[in-house]
């Protein structure tokens, strides 16, 4: 079923958001709550899809540390998740860059719309003779007009 | 005995269903009622002995026999009866036959319902419906064997993994399943069109109770996994875009599509062709996530090293299955009619934004779950795709498609009157615009996004109501014709309604939760005071308590505000004894729509409790919106034009 959950399990994590440890917050409010933020964009490298806002997993309480160090000493988001990818690569943001590589990944929902967009349009302004009759059918109808008008 | 007969049983149904595929499909080459009633017979006896194996292996759960290779693996005696019969389904084996169940169920439902249907298309239904039989019970009995022995049975099983020892979670796979499996029926339909050339309104509605059943049981699966997820994981999240999840939005995102697109087939004629393309995408769909699911490409980090080869065949079955569906498509479709022409301002042109936008949401969760596989394949480059990917992506198309949603309903067929329907929804603007408005003037912190997703939420309930007050001409006519127009309305208006209403009552709760959700955490000792929000709660106590198979610390915290009583909650700290896992029992005090979420941690140093409590405003709406979906889709289903195995005769009599 939910393997995140077995693995999870597996791994013995009491799945509790340890991030908001009290042992490990930071004593300044705003920088507590900046950190807090990126932690959910930054992914528990051995954990499934999860980010380290969540997981309970050492590596995840490290890469916290890290960031909060990094917060403290006045660093910005831009430069702290640049320290992370340098360090552990692409992967461990959860969004994904804006890259070339990922042009499908971004533009792919978008392109779906503009070809329904374009197909919509199409099938709009395209004047299908359907909607006149042949003329057998003209023909047809005059006749069941003209038995109606005299039963 | 039992698990032997189970078996037997097991094989009997893939025999019983080649012979189904063979007479049915005889059936309609040689025109011959006779066989393809025989065919028809088949299924319903391959469903029996499917029925017959899954009976056995539920014995064997629920007599502890731990000489059958799954049971000893998953389950364990001191596990309470009802985890043991959900054990049935737990693994990936016993899972796979409870797919198989609902696949010969479903098919014999068309047999014994399909009384209606032309019979040929009868014939060819039955026999692709047979055809996915065969090759799934095949897997089963091969590759995934349920029921097979052990030669040296261990004394005691290993249990259940306890975080699926849930009652939300020991119902949610047959719902699921029911929901996935249910979209092969609409598959072969399909696929009976094709090889038929004719899709029409008789066709179309056929497919659309089919897709309905099948959507609703989706709804109501996905919304109880969420619900799980919600207070059994322990931090407070109900939807985390997991692979997993995704698995089984994506058939129900293009189910939600089907129903759309199947209206504008049976009243219309139109889109034909992509109504037949949505229906063979839709369980194409729930076999991907069945395949993602088992194989471990998605879970693990090491791709495909879980089960390789069950990945394997899972996914040739997807690619034969879903190939030859679509193969049949590209070369019969071009035959399919065009059906009649509309205007842009028209209810076809909102149909097909709405199809478009959901196909568009559709990709979005395609390409987020599979994305990172293909690049890492390609460039060996490792990516990750997370929630925030979604919400630059998925919430903006949805997002598009409420805004536009209510209009829908109230343009009418071929060409609408754009000024007519502003008329009508300019009360639902202004609720809308209130709803917003008052959201920044009340609640702090005063977020606009937030804002913007109430007014969102508000102005899809108001325009669902709008549709009915216009239906019943209430306000304007007087009170007796709008009564007398209210009880006449079809099942299926009522329906859709609340499929519409349930959608803005979830956008509700989702966007109020997610919003102005508050969290607190402090190490406690016993008689420590933790503030969330507007309440203060107080650790009264934690003493030790004993559960069937697990023991657990049970803390007792008394919830107040302003000094007054709320709420006494006991979240737990369990331990179980079989596996030695450790799982956070949840506790929750309802607020109205709004819970208070505490979740006691482990004892530290000190004798200290790291206690986390959540506000949750507004977090049943996020549930209990899906539910009313559903409901929707039910009610719907009770309407007599749709009603199964009812011909024209009767309905022109109403």
């Amino acid at each position: 079923m939910r393997l995140r959950a077995l693995l999870a399990a597996l791994a013995g994590v009491a799945c509790l958001a340890a991030a908001s440890d009290p042992a490990e917050r930071l004593p300044d409010p705003a920088q507590e709550a900046q950190a807090r933020e990126i932690f959910k964009g930054v992914r528990c490298l051995v954990c499934q899809n999860e980010s380290i806002d969540d997981s309970d997993a050492e590596l995840a309480q490290d890469l916290r540390r890290i960031v909060r160090e990094q917060v403290k000493a006045g660093r910005s988001e831009t430069e702290i998740k640049r320290f992370l990818t340098d360090r552990y690569g692409e992967f461990v943001l959860l969004t994904p860059s804006f890259s070339a590589g990922n042009l499908l990944l971004w533009g792919g929902p978008f392109l779906v719309v503009l070809a329904g967009a374009a197909l919509l349009l199409l099938r709009l302004r395209s004047r299908t003779p359907d909607a006149e009759l042949s003329a057998a059918e003209a023909e047809r109808v005059r006749h069941l007009a003209e038995e109606e008008r005299a039963p | 005995m039992i698990a032997e007969a189970g078996a037997f049983a097991l094989m009997l149904a893939l025999a019983l269903s080649v012979v189904q595929v063979g007479l049915s499909a005889a059936g309609r080459a040689r025109r011959s009622a006779a066989l393809a009633g025989a065919g028809e017979g088949a299924a319903l006896a391959a469903f029996l002995a499917v029925a017959v194996a899954f009976a056995a292996l539920m014995h064997a759960f629920v007599v502890s026999d731990f000489s059958v290779a799954n049971v000893a693996a998953n389950s364990h005696s001191e596990k309470p009866l009802l985890y043991r019969v959900a054990g049935t389904w737990g693994s990936h084996e016993g899972s796979m036959l409870l797919w198989c169940l609902a696949l010969t169920g479903f098919g014999a439902a068309i047999a014994g319902l399909g009384r209606t249907l032309p019979q040929g298309l009868r014939a060819v239904t039955v026999a692709t419906q047979g055809l996915l039989g065969v090759v799934f019970l095949a897997y089963t009995v091969f590759a995934s064997n349920p029921l097979a022995r052990l030669a040296s049975p261990p004394a005691e099983g290993r249990s259940l993994n306890p975080l699926l020892q849930d009652p939300a979670l020991a119902v949610h796979p047959p719902f699921l399943y029911a929901g996935y499996v249910g979209l092969s029926v609409v598959f072969s339909l399909a696929v009976a069109a094709l090889v038929e050339g004719r899709v029409d309104a008789a066709w179309s509605r056929w497919v659309r109770p089919w897709a309905l059943a099948a959507w609703s049981m989706l709804t109501v699966g996905i919304t109880l996994g969420a619900f799980w997820a919600y207070y059994e994981l322990g931090w407070g999240g109900w939807w985390f875009w997991d692979p997993v999840e995704n698995a089984s939005f994506m058939p129900w995102l293009v189910a939600a599509a089907l129903l759309h697109s199947a209206i504008v087939t049976e009243k219309r004629g139109a889109l034909a062709g992509w109504t037949v393309f949505l229906a063979l995408a839709a369980f194409s769909f729930s076999m991907l996530g069945a395949f993602l699911v088992r194989s471990g490409v998605l879970t693990s980090v090491h791709a495909f090293a879980v089960d390789p080869t069950r990945g394997v065949l899972l996914l040739m079955i997807l690619g034969a299955t879903a190939g030859l569906g679509f193969s049949l498509f590209a070369w019969r479709a071009p035959s399919l009619g065009r059906g009649g022409m509309f205007a842009p301002i028209s209810r076809e042109s909102a149909l097909v934004m709405n199809n478009i936008l959901l196909a568009a949401a559709t990709a979005t969760v395609l390409l987020g779950t599979l994305y990172p596989l293909i690049r890492e394949a390609m460039t060996g480059e490792a990516i990750s795709v997370g929630p925030p990917y979604f919400n630059l992506t998925f919430t903006p198309l949805m997002s598009a498609m409420l805004v536009l949603l209510p209009a829908g309903p109230l343009l009418a067929w071929k060409r609408g009157d754009a000024r007519g329907v502003a008329q009508r929804l300019w009360v639902a603007l202004l609720i809308a615009a209130a709803s917003g408005l008052a959201t920044i003037a009340l609640v702090s912190p005063k977020k606009a996004f937030g804002a913007l997703g109430v007014a969102l939420g508000a102005w899809l309930i108001a325009g669902a109501l709008a549709e009915i007050v216009e239906r019943t001409r209430a306000f304007r006519a007087p009170a007796a014709e709008t009564w007398r127009r209210l009880v006449g309305l079809p099942r299926g208006a009522w329906g859709m309604t609340l499929a519409h209403l349930g959608l803005g009552v979830f956008v509700l709760g989702a966007v109020f939760e997610t919003t102005w959700k508050i969290e607190a955490a402090e190490a406690l000792p016993v008689g420590g005071r933790l503030t969330v929000g507007a309440y203060e709660l107080k650790l009264d106590d934690v003493h030790p308590v004993s559960g069937p198979n697990y023991e657990a610390d049970e803390g007792r915290i008394t919830v107040t505000r302003d000094g007054a009583f709320v709420c006494r909650v006991t979240p737990q700290r369990r331990l179980y004894t079989a596996g030695g896992q450790t799982t956070s029992e949840v506790g929750l005090c309802y607020r109205g729509t709004s819970h208070i979420y505490l979740v006691l941690g482990e004892r530290r140093e000190g004798g200290t409790y790291l206690v986390r409590a959540y506000w949750n405003p507004w977090a049943s709406l996020i549930f209990a919106g899906p539910a009313i979906m559903a409901l929707g889709g039910l009610v719907s289903l009770t309407d007599r034009r749709l009603r199964l195995g009812i011909g024209r005769r009767r309905e022109e009599r109403a």
